[in-house]
């Protein structure tokens, strides 16, 4: 967790307004404004796969924090963040088809929508916690997808919905290098008010809710609707990033929301670190990157005799596979606390090298 | 879509809609012995180690494609492969307790889901990549495919898988009524460390218990496996544990097999009404998901567990 900091010298906090600041020091928000520009030169010099890379990052990460702000922050389990992922897909392609409204302004009420069928599923949170809530969403990750397979007029069935291009004032963004600009604003813009939201009394009370129900409970936190709240906003997160990520393949078919993809999105959360937003999205990179190392890794390895053969290379899709459960399992044993963790003391070591203690 | 949820239907074209129920009650009291013999092993595993493991499916999986390898890779005979297939899941269980989940001791238990999660996961791809994709059947074991009871064919499959059912379950009983490491087990989960003050090894118990779920799970999955072919569906029988163990309590092991047979009923009773009347295709599957919702909200600890109460 950020729970501390390494300030340069003389550089104190005088006022709990300068405590509660969104970026640490000056040098942080200096170096976050430099990296957006930084990355938003990407489909400058890199080529198509890359930008491709970053697209794909860009959605999950948004689902992702969504994720992290219900698991992280409020310590409610969800196994079902796919499941809402997916319907934000639907719904955004669902608005756009059947009302016209401009994508750019269907995918926040794609969102809206997902967050009142998070608040729906969320409902059994009022009663239960920790495993028997995990249980539950997991029974909703098989009832949405159930429902995406059945309600036709809603999802085209078994054909799967088609869901327009972007469409900014009347410009059609229809290459992944205008794309890409629409998932950075949309990704600034949620990381923003994702950490916005941990400053807040809402925020605060989130993590009251997860560090001890009782006393949250005790010093006059609803605990009710401060768990519907956090499921309602992490279902928000989700059913954004879904609704990019259906507008951006221009096609969604019920099969993609499957509890693989939820497991990568916790995978993502707690690679990256439960309860730092920081971490969501170094998670959500690790996340997306790894099928692609391994791929490369295994081509690599290809020029040696016993790596050719067609148990190897047919056997990719399961080694990305294992790749995920191992890297779970592994993190989880080695470093619980994420990269971000792992982030903060490497910076740590170069802040006080060559006196660490 | 395709059944996903255990035993073949064999079922003729009746006029009578009755013989058509009474046929798959009788299937769904069958699956649902075998859905409550894996709840069992869950819920061994809940009681004395506190974790949910997801990774149960699992178990049965590759209990099954490892006696297959036994038995047709190999060219055992039944009885010797069968042996091996226990001893190597007793060791993977063993194993896998003291490899992976013995670090996750006091961790939240959202790491200790996610770990599970994650064996799940691995060990899926693992069997998909090292056995292949395809349902692969195991040779022959009975003469006659089926016999005739009470005027109706039954596979003999489907009477072994039922007779083996009953007879883990009775020595499940007798293992906790009796047996020396059944009684530790049961002090360990009832609290550890008085447990541990009085002798007991609990990280014998621990070990003990995922090995013996592993073994367990792996027959059934072997039973499965007989009757329905080896594929990765087997797995699926993991994630349908969990209403079953939900509605019996999640640390009851009486509620486990009581869980398991309704759910079991439950699923066939939803496929006549949806054969019959509705036409929706797949209720079946997805009925327990309902059921489990439904028993959370109104009754979260089950018909026979525990209610948990926590002091401030």
């Amino acid at each position: 967790m950020a729970g501390f900091s390494i300030r340069p010298c003389g550089d104190f906090r005088t006022t709990y307004r300068q405590d509660t600041r969104i970026f640490d020091t000056t040098y942080i928000r200096n170096a976050a404004i430099l990296g957006i520009f930084a990355v938003a030169m990407i489909p400058f010099v890199l080529d198509g796969y890359y930008v491709n890379l970053f697209i794909q990052i860009s959605y999950f990460a948004i689902a992702a924090l969504g994720l992290n702000i219900l698991v992280g922050f409020t310590g409610q389990i969800s196994l079902g963040h796919a499941a809402f992922f997916g319907f934000g897909a639907f719904a955004s392609a669902w608005i756009n088809n059947t009302t016209g409204i401009p994508v750019l302004l269907s995918i926040p009420l794609a969102g809206l929508m997902t967050a009142a069928v998070g608040m729906l599923f969320g409902l059994p949170a009022a009663r239960i916690k920790g495993l028997y809530l995990a249980i539950a969403t997991l029974a909703a990750q098989f009832i949405l997808e159930d429902f995406f397979a059945r309600a036709e007029w809603f999802t085209g069935g078994s054909y799967g919905a088609a869901a327009n291009p972007v469409n900014v004032f009347g410009y059609e963004v229809l290459d992944d290098f205008s794309f890409f600009y629409v998932c950075l604003f949309f990704l600034v813009v949620m990381y923003l008010l994702g950490t916005n939201l941990m400053r807040t009394r809402d925020g605060r009370a989130f993590v009251a809710v997860r560090d001890h129900y009782l006393s949250a409970e005790i010093m006059g936190i609803n605990l009710t609707k401060y768990r519907l709240m956090s499921f309602a906003i992490s279902s928000f997160y989700a059913g954004v990033g879904g609704a990019m990520y259906g507008h951006y393949l221009g096609f969604v078919s019920a099969e993609g929301f499957t509890i693989l993809l939820s497991i990568q999105f916790l995978g993502m959360i707690i690679i990256g670190g439960l309860g730092s937003v920081k971490g969501t999205l170094m998670g959500t990179v690790f996340m997306v990157l790894l099928p692609e190392v391994m791929e490369t890794g295994v081509s690599a390895l290809s020029v040696f005799e016993w790596a050719n053969s067609t148990a190897v290379t047919d056997g990719l899709a399961y080694i990305k596979e294992m790749a995920i459960g191992l890297a779970i399992i592994l993190f989880l044993i080695f470093e619980p606390d994420g990269l971000a963790h792992r982030w903060q003391q490497i910076r740590a070591y170069w802040k006080l090298y060559p006196f660490s203690y | 879509m395709a059944r996903a949820n255990g035993l073949g239907r064999h079922y003729r074209d009746g006029n009578m809609n009755f013989e058509l129920l009474f046929q798959l009650l009788l299937n769904g009291l069958i699956v649902g012995t075998l859905y409550g013999v894996v709840a069992m092993c869950f819920v061994l595993i809940y009681k004395s180690t506190q974790i949910v493991n997801f990774a149960q499916g699992e178990f049965l999986l590759i209990g099954a494609w490892v006696c297959y390898a036994f038995l047709v890779e190999m060219h055992m005979p039944f009885w010797l492969g069968f042996l091996f297939t226990l001893l190597f899941m007793m060791a993977f269980g063993i194993v896998l307790q003291m490899v992976v989940l013995r670090p996750m001791i006091g961790e939240p238990i959202i790491s200790v889901i996610m770990v599970t999660i994650g064996l799940s996961i691995f060990f899926q791809a693992a069997t998909k990549w090292i056995f292949g994709a395809t349902t692969a059947t195991y040779p022959q074991v009975f003469e006659t495919r089926s016999v005739n009871l009470l005027g109706m064919q039954i596979e003999t499959a489907y009477i072994m898988s039922f007779v083996i059912s009953l007879f883990i379950m009775a020595g499940f009983y007798w293992f906790f009524k009796y047996s020396k490491l059944g009684l530790a087990m049961r002090a360990t989960a009832f609290d550890q460390q008085v447990a541990q003050s009085l002798g007991i090894s609990v990280k014998t118990v621990f070990a003990m218990s995922w090995a013996i779920s592993a073994l367990v799970s792996g027959v059934a999955g072997i039973v499965i496996g007989m009757v329905n072919g080896v594929s990765s569906a087997l797995s699926v029988i993991g994630i349908k544990v969990f209403p079953a163990v939900i509605l019996g309590g999640l640390d009851s092991i009486i509620g486990a097999i009581v869980g398991g047979v309704i759910i079991g009923l439950l699923e066939n009773t939803a496929e006549f009404v949806d054969g019959q009347y509705l036409h929706w295709g797949n209720l079946f599957s997805i009925a327990p998901f309902y059921v489990l919702i439904i028993i959370l909200c109104i009754k979260p600890y089950g018909l026979f567990g525990t209610k948990d109460i926590e002091r401030i």
